[in-house]
């Protein structure tokens, strides 16, 4: 499991753009690197991300290993009324997670 | 006596309080707006973590760290104070030591490596309780001066002092990095080059690999004593537990 | 005291050296390939990445597009100085407050990085930034 914080404002209004902040763990492995050992490090990274609310898209991202570690990203929602964004994301080993958060729109 | 007159101290501390900077003055805009806000700040997974740990119960005993010390803002301002002089054990025990003790001698559970994720994460969310408040450690002799000497001995094959680049050539740049005065006030910190939080001894570590020396071990004295004389030396500076360097 | 030169070397020498870069003309394809027929333009597309980059480890990069005259499908992100020149592609759906998104990218070298904006009209934007890198991608040592 992969720990995720998802940051959105307390007070939403309808249709009114609002941003939301995400930080996942993860090393973002870009398979570049060497251990001290002189071995390829394997890639493992993150390349794919997905927010929907209620089912709708917000964002579809592709991520190539020039994607920091721990990758952070910012982008801006609009709603009409209360709901749940869903943050998925799939690793290198075809791995998903989705992460649930609720919305209250005033 | 343990305590040394302010005089004493403050001689052996070159830097004068009002000319003391934080890694964060010398860090770039961009790496600083990672630190001020916490949504931004990936040491927060981190802090995240250590939330959950607080509450999960360890060890032969079954207790977690809630069990004896309740919720984790009970434990405001003890950042502050360490490294501290622990009087049953006789010796100076740093942040991450200390969790250790409360894990081995209260829990029944085992100690966790200096560089594990999970003693991060509790020293972290430990430390965040004290972010905005005045370091105030105790100046205990005989640690503080054999930390301070430490601190001037020249060491490894670049045969450099922390003293040489934190005091003498601090403000100027090395190698692309500005050499900052070396303050132990955002540890653990989250560092762009080690993609992930690290401890203060993880810094040392660093810069005594830096100039060629065999790192002193996590549990020895010297690590201890200078990690004291780090943060005596930045007394009166404020915990910005967990910062983000580059 | 003077610093021993040998301390500078072994700052610089902490990278990984990665085995092959991209070259700009191997971008020049790929958004050739992208963008295909369709007319490419400077402007309109904003990428913000910071001229002087402390560590290429993690360097925060935003792109927008301001008021575009037909909704934004795609920004796509290049590299042209990485070991691989892609670097993210962000699409838009119905929800999105607007075409905009910050995010913290990895730079190898000193280099051009460049923002492709597709919008649904056909239209292809494009912005770039030249960067400076003091301390590239590194590895930690200790
Ligand atoms: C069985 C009770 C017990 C448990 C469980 C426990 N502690 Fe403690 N803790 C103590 C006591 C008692 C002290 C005072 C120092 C001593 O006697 O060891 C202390 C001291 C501390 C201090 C120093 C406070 C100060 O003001 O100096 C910290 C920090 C701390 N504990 C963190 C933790 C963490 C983190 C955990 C979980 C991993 C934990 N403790 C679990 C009993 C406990
Ligand atoms: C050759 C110069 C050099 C020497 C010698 C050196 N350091 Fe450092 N130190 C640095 C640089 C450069 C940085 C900052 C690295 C960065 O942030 O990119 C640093 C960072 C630090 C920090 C972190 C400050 C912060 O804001 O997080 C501490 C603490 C520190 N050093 C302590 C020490 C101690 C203790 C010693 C002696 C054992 C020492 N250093 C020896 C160059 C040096």
């Amino acid at each position: 499991m992969v720990r995720v914080l998802v940051n959105v404002p307390k007070q939403i209004a309808a249709n009114a753009p609002f941003d939301v902040k995400v930080l996942i763990s993860h090393p973002m492995e870009s398979g570049q690197r060497r251990d001290q050992l002189g071995q390829a490090i394997p890639r493992d990274i993150i390349n794919h991300f997905i927010c929907t609310l209620d089912g709708e898209t917000v964002l579809d991202a592709d991520f190539f290993p020039a994607i920091a570690a721990n990758p952070f990203l910012s982008f801006s929602v609009v709603a009409e009324k209360s709901g749940t964004l869903a943050l998925t994301f799939t690793d290198d080993h075809g791995v998903t997670q989705t992460e649930l958060v609720a919305i209250t729109v005033t | 006596m343990n305590r040394l007159p302010a005089l004493a101290v403050a001689a052996l501390l070159l830097i004068g309080a009002s000319d003391r900077r934080s890694g964060y003055d010398d860090a770039s805009p961009d790496t600083r707006a990672m630190q001020d806000d916490d949504a931004a700040n990936p040491a927060f997974l981190w802090v995240q973590q250590g939330e959950a740990l607080w509450s999960e119960p360890a060890g032969t005993t079954g207790k977690s760290c809630a069990t004896c010390h309740g919720d984790v803002t009970t434990l405001r301002g003890a950042a502050t104070r360490y490294p501290a002089f622990d009087p049953q054990r006789g010796r100076l025990v740093t942040m991450e030591q200390r969790i250790n003790l409360c894990r081995t001698d209260h829990m029944g559970a085992p100690a966790l490596a200096w560089d594990d994720d999970r003693l991060l994460s509790l020293s972290a969310l430990v430390g965040l309780q004290s972010r905005g408040m005045p370091l105030a450690v105790e100046p205990r002799e005989p640690f503080l001066s054999e930390g301070a000497a430490l601190f001037r001995e020249r060491m490894g094959q670049l045969n450099l002092s922390c003293a040489q680049c934190h005091e003498e050539r601090a403000g100027e740049s090395l190698g692309g990095s500005v050499i900052p005065q070396g303050h132990p006030n955002g540890y653990p910190e989250y560092r762009l080059e080690w993609q992930g939080l690290g401890s203060l001894y993880r810094r040392l570590r660093n810069c005594m690999v830096g100039v060629r020396a065999e790192p002193f071990s996590p549990d020895s004295r010297e690590a201890a004593v200078l990690a004291l004389f780090l943060a005596v030396r930045a007394n009166g500076m404020r915990v910005e537990t967990p910062a983000v360097r580059p | 005291m003077i610093l021993p030169r040998r301390r500078l070397v072994l700052l610089a020498a902490c990278c990984a050296v990665s085995p092959a870069v991209a070259t700009p003309a191997d971008v020049a394809a790929l958004i050739q390939v992208l963008v295909g027929d369709a007319p490419l333009k400077d402007g309109l597309i904003h990428l913000d990445l910071p001229v002087m980059v402390e560590n290429g480890n993690s360097v925060a990069m935003t792109v927008s597009v301001a008021d575009p005259p037909s909704p934004v499908e795609a920004i796509h992100v290049f590299a042209e100085g990485n070991p691989l020149p892609l670097v993210a592609v962000f699409r838009f759906g119905p929800r999105s407050g607007a075409p905009r998104v910050t995010t913290r990218m990895r730079l190898a070298t000193s280099q051009t990085v460049i923002a492709i904006a597709k919008l649904r009209d056909g239209t292809c934007w494009r912005d770039s930034i030249d960067l400076l890198v003091t301390l590239a991608a590194c590895i930690d040592q200790a």
